[in-house]
């Protein structure tokens, strides 16, 4: 049997064993999901009328509403990817992790199988908070169906990138609290993004930042995509990001990986 | 190492049968703290081998470098033919190993376990499904299949760890302390799944605390001492080597006691305890033969205790060493190795 198919077949074995983690205890994944839509629901009723008065001139609602959900969407990726990070802790204080490592399986797999079904769980959490922004009167304005395709391939790169991240935060975590810490990052970088205002109402100093951190980049790409706003360079700068961030991410996470327990 | 150590090296010079696991120097540290010190082993197929060591003496680093989990940092072995740093995959599709931490997923059912490792064996869907029943069944866990192993007690635990081991069919298995931690009525079907094992022909290498544990199930055993051999040989050569199998007789009367000092003229005065120490190895034809020279001379003892060679007598006579950690520990584990009689 060669090399690729037993990484595969592996793989997709460690992927059913994480999905069964992930149905039978829904509540950490569930808990993540809160946070973006608390703050959704947060800065459109409570904050709205004030900000988009601040950033737009007239108080509109609606207006903001669309401003907000792509930066909200992609900080869904960041808060599930804790998630990931925290079972991967807990994942390799367990004795099977060691079993594993002495059965003639793909080395990789056991990583593999983390990155795809928290990809998958990711997604998932996009979809359910992209409803509850449908239902609150969130509209894309005119998005092709190309434009629709590329904004979910953009979603599925970033959480690629943020999940490797992840996995390596959670291999480097000695325990579930300590991966929580580390991977807040995750949850932080899209608050001081253009998620909420816009990074030229931020003060000068600040706005380099702000602007060109990971978040900032494929949110107004995102945004672009599905209300027509200008791209620029922006596009390329994601793209940068994505690629970047997984690469060192999954980098990271296997010299880690491989590593422990030595 | 003491003089009256017997030598480490393999004693069976004669037609070598073929080694299931071939060790030769060994060396492993962490840090500055040297916890393998040049390992030789040579264990044949088809038999059980027991490292015998307390705590810290690099029982499990040893098992983790043959389970390919750690590489060492000096020596070489083979495991199933194999040299472990050239050819890792081929030595660990030979071998399986229950740790002394249980290797089960918690979070799924005892059931969902098995068929983990019958896919990740890649056994085909119906074969696992036929090859996890029969395994679950044979260790007593039917009952529990559908429940999360996390809720299993620790003797369940351990039988389900060793059924995954067994989905593999493994030539070689590793046990890392099988009993420890376990209540004695689980550590006794601990024994018999052992003793299982080999009649079907695997090799074992098992890790233990206890010489009875050793004595019970190992053909040879390895004692091993701060990283290193201190001996090596049968149980009974082992024990040959440890002075100190006696029995105590306690008596009330001045009178008995000196008379009974008389009947046994070899056994050790205690003059302010009335208390003797006659040598003995134990055996019911040794220990009937005192009883018959105190019968003789129409005296009895008020307490008598048999004493026969425990952990702490081996350790003490190889290596001189006090400070070893010993099984009274451990309150569960009762000291077997006395049995007291009125």
């Amino acid at each position: 049997m060669s090399n690729l198919t037993l990484a595969a077949r592996n793989s997709s074995t460690m992927l059913r064993r994480n999905l069964l983690h992930a149905r039978r205890y829904p509540s950490l994944t569930l808990n993540l999901l809160l946070t973006p839509v608390m703050l959704l629901l947060l800065f459109v009723y409570v904050f709205g009328d004030t900000i988009s008065a601040g950033i737009g001139g007239a108080p509109d609602r609606s207006a903001y509403i669309a401003y907000l959900v792509p930066g909200l969407l992609l900080m869904t990726i960041g808060s599930t990817t804790i998630g990931t990070a925290v079972s991967v802790s807990n994942d390799m204080s367990e004795g099977i992790i060691a079993r594993f490592r002495t059965m003639p399986i793909h080395r990789g797999s056991v990583l593999t199988g983390h990155v795809v079904g928290s990809v998958l769980q990711s997604v998932i959490s996009v979809i359910l908070v992209g409803a509850v922004a449908a239902a609150i009167g969130f509209r894309s304005t005119d998005a092709t169906p190309v434009e629709w395709l590329a904004a979910l391939g953009l979603l599925v790169l970033f959480t690629l990138a943020l999940t490797w991240i992840a996995v390596g935060m959670g291999l480097i975590s000695p325990n579930a609290e300590a991966a929580s810490n580390n991977a807040l990052p995750l949850i932080f970088l899209p608050l001081i993004s253009s998620t909420f205002v816009p990074i030229d109402a931020m003060p000068g100093w600040f706005q380099p930042i702000a602007e060109y951190q990971p978040f900032t980049p494929a949110i107004e790409t995102l945004r672009g995509l599905l209300l027509g706003t200008a791209i620029g360079h922006n596009g390329w700068l994601a793209l940068a990001w994505c690629l970047a961030l997984t690469v060192l991410g999954y980098a990271w996470a296997t010299s880690k990986f491989n590593s422990q327990g030595k | 190492m003491p003089s009256s150590v017997m030598p480490t090296t393999n004693s069976g010079t004669g037609p070598r049968a073929s080694a299931a696991v071939t060790a030769l120097g060994l060396r492993k540290s962490y840090g500055d703290k040297t916890v393998l010190d040049g390992i030789d082993l040579r264990i044949p197929a088809g038999s059980v081998f027991a490292l015998l060591g307390p705590n810290g003496a690099g029982k499990t680093t040893t098992v983790k470098i043959l389970s390919t989990l750690v590489s060492a940092d000096g020596g070489q072995a083979q495991v199933a033919g194999h040299d472990l740093a050239a050819d890792p995959q081929a030595v660990r599709a030979a071998i399986g190993v229950t740790g002394q931490f249980s290797a089960v997923d918690g979070l799924i059912t005892g059931e969902e376990n098995m068929l983990l490792m019958a896919d990740l064996h890649l056994i085909p869907r119906p074969a696992g499904r036929r090859i996890a029943a029969e395994l679950l069944e044979r260790f007593g866990l039917t009952d529990a299949a559908k429940k999360p192993a996390a809720t299993y007690s620790g003797g369940m635990k351990r039988r389900l760890d060793i059924a995954m081991t067994l989905v593999g069919s493994p030539r070689i298995i590793f046990l890392d302390e099988p009993t420890t931690g376990l209540d004695p009525r689980s550590r006794h079907t601990m024994w018999q799944i052992i003793r299982e094992l080999v009649t079907g022909g695997v090799t074992v290498l098992l890790t233990t605390q206890y010489l009875e544990e050793a004595d019970q199930l190992a053909d040879r055993i390895a004692v091993l001492h701060h990283g290193t051999l201190a001996a090596e040989g049968t149980a009974e050569e082992l024990k040959r080597l440890v002075p100190g199998g006696h029995v105590r007789l306690r008596f009330t009367h001045p009178d008995t006691y000196r008379d009974a000092a008389t009947a046994l003229p070899h056994s050790t005065r205690d003059d302010d305890a009335l208390t003797l120490r006659a040598p003995s190895d134990g055996s019911q034809r040794d220990l009937r033969a005192l009883l018959d020279r105190l019968d003789t001379a129409g005296l009895q003892a008020d307490h008598l205790t048999v004493h026969t060679p425990d952990l702490d007598d081996v350790f003490l006579a190889l290596t001189g060493d006090t400070t070893t950690p010993t099984p009274t520990t451990r309150p569960h584990q009762p000291d077997q190795s006395k049995e007291t009689a009125r």
